[in-house]
């Protein structure tokens, strides 16, 4: 079921993505030749990049194509556009999980704070910061510790990813744009799990340790962290997509190398195809994310498991 | 209703600060020629990248430009935006949500597809794709990005028309013989407004970060128009020579979406303390 979903929904946005080429004022091929083209040779052009063929076809076409890993050439360099995509592809990885495995180090203790002691001075001042950072704009994050850490104090690289080969400097180089994504996702997921270990502290099976005598300690991270947890694992499904999105703009500010940058530069000379597989890997990684994750909710909830084994009971 | 609603939301140190941040903002976009104290376009290339003085209380941007006036007149576009913006999605979604729900089997799938095809896209991706093909300027800009937004207006509608279609009163109306527009008009809406209003509330200070989002790469207000996101690309451009022109636009920034931020969740609070632990 949430697979057919998923096909349905790459499809569609392939559909579309292709569909839009068809609206752009101005076709791919007159652009590249200029306009000093003669009608021939823009028909000749259109004709060798296949855009003179109706919609289905091309569109039959991208797909068969795409599916063997070819997304097409880059208009003007000539590159085939998934060695393109394939070269950005770790850096915007490595930022994306950076700022990920960031937002968890920080989201997951504050939360826990602020519902351990809910009401207290602590709780409020978490709050206040969760909220601060949930609104913040990720690209105003990243001018912002772009001038503090980099121009003013010198403490990180101000542009680029780092020295290929070297991990030390690529780390070194990630940290800041890494930081400007991940405040949001701080904030979201110390709220989120604030009120979901909240609910948990307060079931009867809590209530029931505490009868017993369990220490509280044992009891919040080995019993209740576990479920709180669940309904923050949703929202960072959901997240990858926003956090995709965010990475344009910690890529274009700090001049790194990555998909979003890469998007970015073929949108702004109108490099079709570029743009077309870039947004088209982008689609799949954030369907793959949120499928995974729907997965993920078999392994680390038990409740699910027993939910999905009764279904195919009654299915069978 | 709206005293109780204000009531509700001023109750609250978050809520009171979100309403004034809010109700500020309305004025200065309103009365923008009358807060600003310099015209926003006046170029004068000497005056070029100052600090903040008593004559430009923000300092100037790299043309000269009086920076608060900028900042105040960008106020304008940032509200202006948001609010039609989330009229657009709004009535849209609203509509197509309760149709499909009205809608045979077949269609109401169609819908949910076509809903679920704009969801796949990261919105800020399908927000830069769509503005990269038609073309940049404040009219495509209002359109696409009103589309992005549709989906979850249309989702809210047609979940809430469903589960009162499913109620009680619903097929006592039925039987009583009532019109359809009439149930749709006198129990349909009513109770789907809350919901969708909440909604709209909150989307607001993500419709102003992708505006600016999109102005800060270029594709969406043209310059010399006075975006939040226009102004914080030129101080992304000349950070090294000045940093007053990126501090005080990306602070307008962050203000507006902290602020509505803050009046959105203590909207949602009062209308529906249900909707709390969904975010």
């Amino acid at each position: 079921m949430k697979l057919t979903a998923a096909a349905v929904a790459v499809v569609g946005a392939v559909l579309l993505l292709l569909s839009l080429t068809l609206l752009i004022p101005g076709d791919p091929a007159t652009m590249l030749l200029g306009p000093r083209a003669t009608p021939e040779t823009v028909a000749a052009l259109k004709a060798e990049m296949g855009l003179d063929l109706p919609l289905p076809t091309r569109l039959a076409q991208f797909l068969g194509r795409a599916a063997t890993g070819d997304l097409g050439v880059d208009i003007f360099s000539g590159r085939p556009v998934s060695t393109m995509v394939l070269q950005a592809l770790p850096n915007t990885i490595l930022l994306a999980v950076s700022a990920i495995l960031l937002a968890i180090l920080f989201g997951l203790p504050l939360g826990t704070i602020a519902a351990l002691k809910p009401d207290s001075i602590a709780d409020q001042a978490i709050a206040f910061l969760s909220v601060g950072f949930v609104s913040a704009p990720s690209f105003v994050n990243s001018i912002f510790l772009l001038l503090v850490f980099a121009l003013w104090l010198n403490w990180f690289p101000v542009l680029g990813a780092g020295t290929a080969g070297d991990p030390l400097d690529q780390l070194w180089h990630v940290v800041l744009p890494a930081v400007a994504l991940a405040v949001g996702w701080i904030g979201y997921i110390a709220r989120l799990l604030r009120s979901s270990l909240l609910e948990v502290l307060n079931e009867p099976y809590v209530r029931t340790m505490r009868a017993y005598g369990v220490p509280e300690s044992v009891i919040v991270l080995k019993y209740a962290l576990k479920p709180a947890c669940i309904p923050t694992l949703a929202i960072l499904g959901i997240g990858v997509g926003e956090l995709l999105g965010g990475a344009v703009f910690a890529e274009v500010i700090f001049n790194r190398p990555g998909l979003g940058s890469l998007i970015y530069g073929a949108i702004a000379v109108r490099n079709y195809p570029v743009v077309q597989g870039g947004v088209l890997v982008v689609v799949l990684l954030f369907v793959a994310t949120n499928f995974l994750v729907d997965l993920s909710y078999l392994w680390i909830d038990p409740r699910a498991r027993a939910r999905l084994a009764l279904a195919g009971e009654r299915s069978a | 209703m709206a005293r109780w609603l204000l009531a509700r939301v001023m109750n609250t140190h978050a809520g009171a600060f979100g309403l004034v941040t809010v109700v500020v903002l309305l004025i200065v976009a309103i009365a923008a020629p009358l807060v600003a104290l310099h015209d926003p376009n006046a170029i004068a290339p000497i005056d070029r990248l100052q600090p903040p003085s008593l004559a430009h209380i923000f300092g100037t941007d790299h043309l000269g430009r009086d920076l608060y006036s900028r900042v105040v007149y960008g106020t304008r576009v940032a509200i202006g935006v948001s609010i039609v913006v989330m009229s657009i999605s709004l009535s849209v979604g609203v509509l197509l949500g309760i149709g499909a729900a009205y809608a045979p089997r077949a269609l109401d799938q169609l819908v949910l597809s076509i809903f679920d095809i704009i969801n796949a896209f990261p919105s800020i991706i399908l927000a830069l794709a769509l503005v990269a093909v038609l073309g940049a300027g404040l009219g495509n800009l209002i359109l696409l990005v009103s589309v992005v937004f549709i989906p979850q207006f249309g989702r809210v509608a047609r979940a809430q028309t469903l589960s009162i279609r499913n109620s009680l009163f619903f097929e006592a109306e039925k039987v009583l013989g009532t019109q359809p527009w009439r149930i749709l008009l006198h129990h349909v809406l009513p109770n789907i407004i809350g919901p969708i209003f909440v909604l709209a509330s909150m989307n607001i200070p993500v419709v102003i970060t992708i505006e600016a989002g999109l102005s800060f790469l270029g594709v969406g207000v043209r310059p010399p128009l006075a975006s939040w996101g226009n102004l914080l690309h030129d101080g992304y451009t000349y950070l090294d020579q000045s940093p007053w022109p990126a501090i005080t636009s990306g602070l307008a920034l962050m203000l507006a979406t902290l602020g509505f931020t803050l009046l959105g969740e203590a909207l949602r609070d009062a209308i529906d303390p249900k909707l709390r632990r969904e975010r």
